[in-house]
């Protein structure tokens, strides 16, 4: 692992301070990210009122009249010396993924843009190991690093305006679910019936920062049973 | 008789909101709540909620409502024309409706801002969602169905708070800064605002920017001087405040607003002030904007003042 500075506090305004390590996308950086943020939500810092972990930096909302900065730096630092678990008590997570034709308009591009067989694509696309680092932009929307630089397609030029939920995308090196219908600019390449997000959950995400998901190739004929389980 | 609202007419753009989902923006959830949580919490302090209470944020056009219980009601921020069935009622107190009262929002003062919230004894009722009744339009989440209000929704309220023993309290008089003036917003620098030009700095502090059209509750596009970068790289996605100024590579700067996303990967050149982000929260396309730069210890004693205004609302008895 390489040598980590100490992460460093930064402010936006008042209400905001982030708590910065290197700015890189990397598993040891996510990682020590990942387990600031829970140890800083589980010491109740005084005033403190939200803890979101993100690539490389944890945001800490605060109340600025009640926030206990000493508090922070105390937790920081504790954090800090404690040696970052030997793996993240994370999940593994399976998803299917209904590749190509109706449900992965832009799997052809890729394949173009990658010069080889949409097929190719699709095992490129399912044989990665992707870390969740982050979940933003939507509820539910987790940030999934680390795709083959071959199929990393650039998003496009002009986002669609419709995306259907379950949507699998790229965008560059990231990849990623569409957990609701919205507009969107990644190449969708394949579309999974899993719930990615509901709010009446007891864990109302699937996907949680330090995670691992896969994508299993699933054949189209599968999908109304697999949508059946879904809201089930 | 139940105790709730019936929607006769939606007004322009009618949420239900209350001071925002906090606590689950590590989800991805949106935090969104009232654009002026100030005048939601003079509202909900009028009527004796206490300040997390739900209640309507009404938008340029008012709605028109219709008790189908007695309630009492308050309405703070933008200034309103108020009537119950056909008589006027004073602004910046709580009021009774009989019910099958119709409460009618009116003319809008030119100058008093955007948005007005209206509280109700007891708070909407809506069904909680991870916390919070706040809408957020483009997740369709919290309030009814995660959208503005339509004819005919009906608003279930909580239980009454208990009878008031002597007089209500008032709320202070509005600000009156007169309409085409632009409001100034106090900031604070950064996170990332040694991206830019010193001129672009200079330019952001110093020129009034316009409120284009194109904004909404979750920003605010700002038209005025183009704020340029040096060159440096891509920001990696990081949390975003309430307020922060983010500027994309076309250098037309975005002012965050209530229903800003969770996080964000546009340099931000500096970022409001707790204390002034209700006075950003009034503003509305065509109207004008101007920052200026304050110090921590600024924006802490801003804040402090904005607190204690609002405690001068609350009755003697629920002061901390």
């Amino acid at each position: 692992m390489p040598v980590l500075s100490r992460p460093r506090l930064h402010w936006s305004g008042d209400a905001l301070v982030l708590v910065e390590f290197e700015a890189a996308i990397s598993p040891d950086v996510n990682r020590r990210v990942v387990s600031l943020a829970a140890a800083i939500g589980a010491a109740r810092v005084g005033g403190v009122h939200d803890v979101v972990p993100a690539y490389a930096a944890v945001g800490v909302h605060v109340d600025p009249l009640r926030f206990n900065q000493a508090g922070l730096e105390a937790v920081i630092s504790h954090a800090w010396d404690q040696a970052p678990g030997a793996a993240d008590a994370a999940a593994t997570v399976d998803i299917a993924v209904c590749y190509g034709g109706v449900h992965g308009p832009d799997l052809d591009e890729v394949a173009a843009f990658a010069s080889c067989t949409p097929d190719e694509v699709i095992a490129r696309h399912a044989a990665g190991r992707y870390r969740v680092y982050m979940l933003g932009f939507l509820p539910g929307f987790a940030y999934l690093g680390g795709v083959d630089p071959s199929i990393a397609m650039p998003r496009r030029d002009s986002p669609r305006t419709v995306v259907p939920a379950g949507s699998v995308g790229i965008g560059g090196a990231q990849t990623g679910v569409y957990p609701c219908e919205s507009p969107g600019g990644w190449r969708l390449i394949g579309r999974t019936p899993t719930t990615m997000f509901d709010a009446r959950r007891d864990r109302p995400a699937l996907l949680a920062p330090g995670d691992i998901v896969r994508f299993v190739p699933t054949p189209h004929d599968r999908w109304p049973a697999l949508a059946a389980g879904a809201d089930a | 008789m139940r105790r709730q609202v019936t929607v006769q007419r939606p007004g322009l753009l009618t949420t239900v909101q209350d001071l925002g989902r906090w606590g689950q923006q590590a989800l991805g959830v949106p935090v969104a709540g009232a654009m002026d949580t100030h005048a939601l919490r003079v509202a909900n302090a009028l009527v004796d909620n206490p300040p997390a209470a739900a209640g309507l944020e009404v938008t340029l056009l008012g709605p028109t409502l219709r008790a189908d219980a007695p309630i009492t009601i308050a309405v703070a921020g933008a200034a309103f024309a108020i009537r119950v069935n056909d008589a006027g009622v004073p602004a910046g107190t709580a009021f009774d409706v009989p019910a099958g009262g119709v409460v009618t929002f009116g003319p809008r003062e030119a100058g008093s801002g955007a948005r007005a919230y209206l509280a109700i004894g007891g708070g909407i009722d809506t069904p909680l969602v991870l916390g919070s009744r706040a809408t957020h339009l483009v997740s369709r989440m919290g309030g009814v169905d995660g959208r503005a209000l339509v004819a005919g929704d009906v608003l279930p309220l909580g239980p009454a708070p208990p009878a008031r023993r002597g007089p209500r309290p008032r709320a202070l008089p509005l600000d009156t800064t007169p309409q085409d003036a632009p409001r100034v917003v106090r900031v604070l620098l950064g996170p990332q605002d040694d991206w830019f030009t010193p001129a672009a700095v200079e330019a952001f502090l110093t020129s009034p920017f316009l409120v284009s059209s194109r904004s909404d509750r979750m920003g605010f596009r700002l038209e005025g001087p183009t704020l340029e970068t040096r060159t440096r790289g891509q920001l990696l996605s990081e949390p975003v405040a309430f307020g922060a100024v983010q500027v994309p590579a076309s250098g037309a700067p975005i002012l965050l607003m209530a229903d800003r996303q969770t996080a964000g990967g546009y340099p931000k050149i500096a970022t409001v002030i707790s204390a002034d982000l209700p006075v950003a929260g009034q503003l509305s396309p065509g109207d004008r904007i101007r920052f200026a730069a304050c110090t921590r210890a600024e924006a802490r004693a801003a804040l402090i003042a904005r607190e204690r205004a609002l405690l001068r609302v609350l009755p003697d008895e629920a002061r901390p």
